[in-house]
């Protein structure tokens, strides 16, 4: 029931643990929902990382639950209906700056095996 | 969570998602996409909506909850599918945890809910206590306390809080000019006892320090009396009353809740109201109950070792007096609760075997059912489900049935807790007896054990094989059923054992109460209808007048027709203790200072007392009329009196001098046959004064013996009665078969409801033997058939089945009739006339369960030997 399958995709697909960065970067711009954010990861990337439905709304509900985000229906300006608006929060601020620290460790550590040249000159 | 929160958030992530697609499709749209194509593009950019929210969910972690959800829903399915099953695994539930539940609102509300007064536990009784071990066989080791004692118990320690008094008392509550006489229970409490227990008067105020005098004037009035004679009108603090013709002041009235020492009382007077001096200054007049408060710094034992030393001095001060060396504590609550503790905690016990047989049942049908989805069991654990998630669905299960038997247990225990409220007057009336939130607690308890209990086991036994097992049986269904079989015959065997002990308690207890009702009190009991009534002191001032009431009385009633016979004494047998005197014999030695002093219950009795009431002469003579006040006082004693103080010598023309009668010497003008003070009681000592001796007792008892029906001439004697005084109150009109009755108390009631719940462990350890046996033949039908295909006869059959259906009840009786000895000893003091190990009661018990037993196994044993062999062995 909640085993999680993925299809295989020949197109980037979002690193474990990095999606709810990218979410929490994205609401830095502002509220948004679900669908926005999504288009907003796949458009900024060029649509190299492909947004996975089945990825992304368990990611915000677990931001959710953590506290990071919180939500409210409101209506968008442009549709005259309501969404679920996700909005960040000021604990979320504060992960975003951790997890964003964190990355930039991950990504130096990862580049120091991968290229040691570029590293040494 | 709670599940309605899970809905709402079900719903909102349902929402979130519908918008959120929607969005995707107008989007679709609006590239250029037509409008049929547009949701399926949507779909697809989209993916599995359904898993999508699923996996959303998740997030939330319902998982464990919907997966608790899921085995309920599939549990109550299953239940409703074998509805008889479930209807009658119900009903043993509700039985079982109904009496269960209603036997511990009881137990919680009497033995442990504590008193509702301030800080109760550190409220306890102190009584006098004889250190001879002779007197404590009296029941001495917990008397009642002398006033002179308490005063100084009070005066001279320090280690209690405070202490307070209260002493037995009746009125005879009239109007202002005697009319509406009523004779209400009355106490006499000291000034200090309200404040002390930590109670308030609900109107008005409790007794001033100065009230609690002699000449003191105040009343008080409980709750029942204040709403029932004077219509709840606060207007009557202030007011006064008459009590024995005197008028008293009211000067508040009790709260509602406030029952103790007893609901039957209607007024308080202070403690040394209407008492004489002399009275309050006598250290061996034993009526006085003392309640004392523990200081929260000081321990019992150092506070109860200072009275005991003032009590000690007094003992070594008044040597010749019955005035004890010691003294003894009781917790008020468990001086509340004496008569009934025992007898609570054997019901408990035998409704626990009860609950233990209910959940063994349960369990053995739910044995019986796993084997017919064994299959289904097999299969699922070998495609790979965890056994814990199969332990947990059967679990379920029992919880589902534990849980629908104890909601309607603790519906049917509310009515039967006010049954058996109704039916115990034994009970304390102080503690008001309802299920609380601590019953409840306990019910909830009661249901998951049960569930525990019963479902485990089969769950255990139904899922222990490993795949390969599975495989192998699953293929013939004869094995692997012998495991099972024999958990089932354990079950049994378990189920019997209990009955067994439950039925010899019963039948200890049944046979005790038999003993009891048949027990010879001593006189005449048949067509006997006595009354009681006390003249009062104001009005009879002198012996004279009391002696022509009493007379007059006498004769109008002896010449009335009906009447056979009339007696008139303060006791009648079987009616209580009444009182007791300390004697000495002046024409014996001294006995040592210090030493018991010879004591015997005391009754008065009119010269045709014997004669009436059939209570034969031994030696001497009755009283005759000039047994009266003025002469030198007789006294007749009973032959056991005659036989322990005047083991070797003739004791008529011998004195008894009571010290407490103003040191009068009493010469013995006869000895009387034995009489019981008390059914189930041994008899003690009685001594019998003339009732026309002109002393202080006036309150008496009439007893008629009558031709026909005694109740029939109730009405015309209390006419006699009222024609000479209309406002003498008549009390307790009652046959003597009554009073005995009364006096058993609750014997009758423990003995018939331990009888309930063995014939009900008997009927279901019966059902048990039939399920289990029918299961059997069921098993065995293709065996049988082999065995009569090769000639084995119907008899050898039925025999076959027979004693594997009876060897749980052997074993089963066995080890019940071993526990039982155990049980015999916990109930020892509760029988009468029967020893704990009675042959006659273990030879009853063994035949009717086997009784039971067999034909519980003759019907599937008969079915075995009808089997048609050609039938079994094509199923086979």
């Amino acid at each position: 029931m909640s085993s999680m399958k993925r299809r295989t995709q020949n197109r980037g697909e979002v690193l474990q643990g990095t999606l709810d960065m990218l979410i929490l970067r994205t609401l830095l711009y502002g509220p948004a929902h679900g669908h926005q954010i999504g288009k907003h990861i796949q458009r900024t990337t060029n649509d190299f990382l492909q947004m996975q439905h089945g990825s992304l709304y368990p990611a915000l509900h677990r931001l959710e639950r953590r506290g990071w985000v919180t939500s409210k229906w409101e209506v968008a300006p442009d549709r005259n209906r309501e969404f679920k608006y996700y909005r960040l929060t000021d604990i979320g601020r504060k992960q975003l700056v951790v997890e964003e620290s964190q990355w930039k460790k991950m990504a130096e550590a990862v580049a120091r095996v991968m290229w040691p040249a570029a590293e040494e000159s | 969570m709670r599940w309605w929160r899970l809905k709402k958030r079900d719903a909102d992530v349902e929402r979130e998602l519908q918008s959120d697609l929607e969005l995707e499709e107008e989007e679709q749209q609006e590239r250029g996409v037509s409008p049929e194509e547009s949701r399926y593009a949507a779909l697809r950019a989209f993916g599995n909506p359904t898993l999508i929210s699923e996996q959303t969910r998740a997030v939330w972690s319902w998982t464990w909850w919907d997966f608790l959800l899921r085995d309920f829903r599939i549990g109550i399915r299953t239940l409703f599918r074998s509805p008889g099953f479930s209807i009658i695994a119900v009903l043993v539930m509700a039985l079982c945890i109904g009496a269960t539940t209603s036997m511990f609102t009881v137990v919680r509300s009497v033995l442990l809910r504590p008193l509702p007064f301030r800080d109760p536990d550190r409220l306890v009784m102190i009584y006098e206590h004889f250190r001879d071990p002779s007197m404590n066989s009296l029941q001495f080791n917990l008397n009642a306390v002398a006033p002179a004692d308490y005063y100084d118990w009070r005066a001279q320690t320090h280690g209690f809080e405070d202490m307070a008094a209260w002493r037995y008392w009746q009125f005879n509550l009239t109007g202002e000019k005697g009319e509406l006489p009523e004779l209400v229970e009355a106490r006499g409490g000291s000034w200090n006892l309200f404040p002390l227990l930590g109670v308030d008067a609900a109107i008005g105020r409790t007794f001033t320090q100065s009230e609690d005098r002699p000449q003191g004037d105040a009343v008080m009035l409980t709750w029942s009396l204040f709403e029932r004679r004077f219509g709840g009108a606060p207007s009557i603090v202030g007011r006064q009353i008459h009590l024995d013709g005197k008028p008293y002041t009211v000067v508040g009235v009790l709260p509602k809740w406030f029952t103790y020492p007893d609901a039957k009382v209607r007024v308080w007077v202070p403690y040394a109201s209407g008492m004489p001096p002399e009275i309050l200054a006598h250290h061996d007049f034993h009526f006085t109950r003392v309640v004392a408060r523990l200081r929260p710094d000081v321990s019992l034992a150092s506070s109860l070792s200072q009275v005991e030393a003032v009590q000690y001095r007094e003992h070594l001060e008044n040597l010749h007096a019955p005035v004890a060396e010691g003294v003894t504590p009781k917790p008020l609550i468990e001086d509340l609760a004496q008569n009934v503790k025992r007898p609570l905690i054997i019901l408990l016990c035998a409704v626990a075997c009860v609950l233990l047989i209910g959940c063994l049942n349960v369990a053995n049908l739910l044995v019986a059912r796993s084997a017919a989805r064994q299959r289904e069991i097999d299969v699922r654990s070998a495609l790979g489900a965890r056994r814990l998630t199969l332990i947990r669905e059967q679990l379920i299960e029992s919880l589902l049935i534990s849980a629908a038997g104890g909601i309607a247990g603790v519906l049917v225990s509310v009515s039967a807790t006010n049954w058996l409220v109704s039916q115990w007057t034994d009970l304390p009336s102080a503690q008001s007896i309802y299920a609380d939130g601590t019953v409840l607690a306990f019910a909830c308890a009661l249901v998951l054990a049960t569930a525990m209990l019963a479902g485990l086991l089969p769950a255990l036994s139904s899922t222990s094989k490993g795949a390969i097992a599975v495989l192998h049986s699953a293929s013939r269904n004869v094995a692997g059923s012998h495991s099972r079989t024999a958990l089932r015959k354990t079950l049994l065997t378990v189920e019997i054992a209990t009955t067994v002990v439950l039925l010899f308690a019963a039948g200890l207890l049944l046979k005790s109460f038999w003993r009891l009702r048949t027990t010879d009190v001593g006189c005449v009991t048949g067509n006997v209808l006595t009354l009681g009534y006390s003249l009062p002191t104001e009005k009879y001032s002198t012996p004279e007048k009391v002696n022509a009431f009493n007379e007059t009385l006498l004769e109008r009633v002896r010449s009335m027709p009906g009447v056979r016979a009339a007696a008139l004494g303060s006791v009648v047998p079987g009616a209580g203790p009444g009182g007791d005197d300390s004697f000495t014999i002046p024409e014996h030695p001294p006995i040592a200072p210090g030493a018991a002093m010879p004591d015997a219950l005391y009754r008065r009795a009119d010269p045709g007392y014997f004669s009436a009431l059939g209570i034969p002469l031994v030696s001497g003579r009755f009283f005759v009329e000039q047994d009266r006040a003025g002469r030198s006082g007789t006294v007749i004693i009973s032959r056991m009196l005659a036989l322990q103080y005047f083991p070797d010598e003739d004791p008529l023309g011998k004195h008894l001098h009571v010290a407490a009668h103003g040191n009068a010497d009493y010469e013995i003008i006869g000895v009387v046959a034995d009489t019981l003070y008390q059914v189930g009681q041994p008899a003690k000592p009685m001594m019998y004064y003339s009732i026309l001796n002109g002393e202080s007792d006036r309150a008496l008892t009439l007893a008629m013996r009558t031709a026909a029906d005694p109740l029939r001439l109730s009405v015309s004697v209390q006419k006699q009665i009222a024609d000479l005084d209309p406002q003498l109150p008549v009390h307790d009109v009652l046959t003597m078969d009554d009073i005995i009755e009364q006096s058993l108390g609750n014997a009758s009631l423990s003995a018939s409801l331990v009888l309930g719940f063995a014939v009900l462990s008997l009927i279901l350890a019966s059902v048990g033997l039939y399920g289990v046996l029918s299961y059997l033949t069921t098993q065995r039908t293709g065996e049988i058939g082999v065995r009569m295909a090769l000639g084995a006869q119907r008899g050898e059959v039925v025999r076959l089945m027979l004693g594997d259906g009876l060897r749980p009840a052997f074993y089963g009786l066995a080890l019940g009739l071993a526990a039982s000895v155990g049980a015999a000893r916990l109930i020892q003091s509760m029988l009468y006339g029967t020893g704990p190990l009675d042959p006659a009661v273990f030879a009853s018990v063994a035949a009717s369960l086997l009784t039971v037993a067999s034909m519980a196994c003759l019907v599937p044993a008969w079915k075995a030997s009808r089997i048609d062999p050609m039938q079994a062995l094509r199923t086979e």
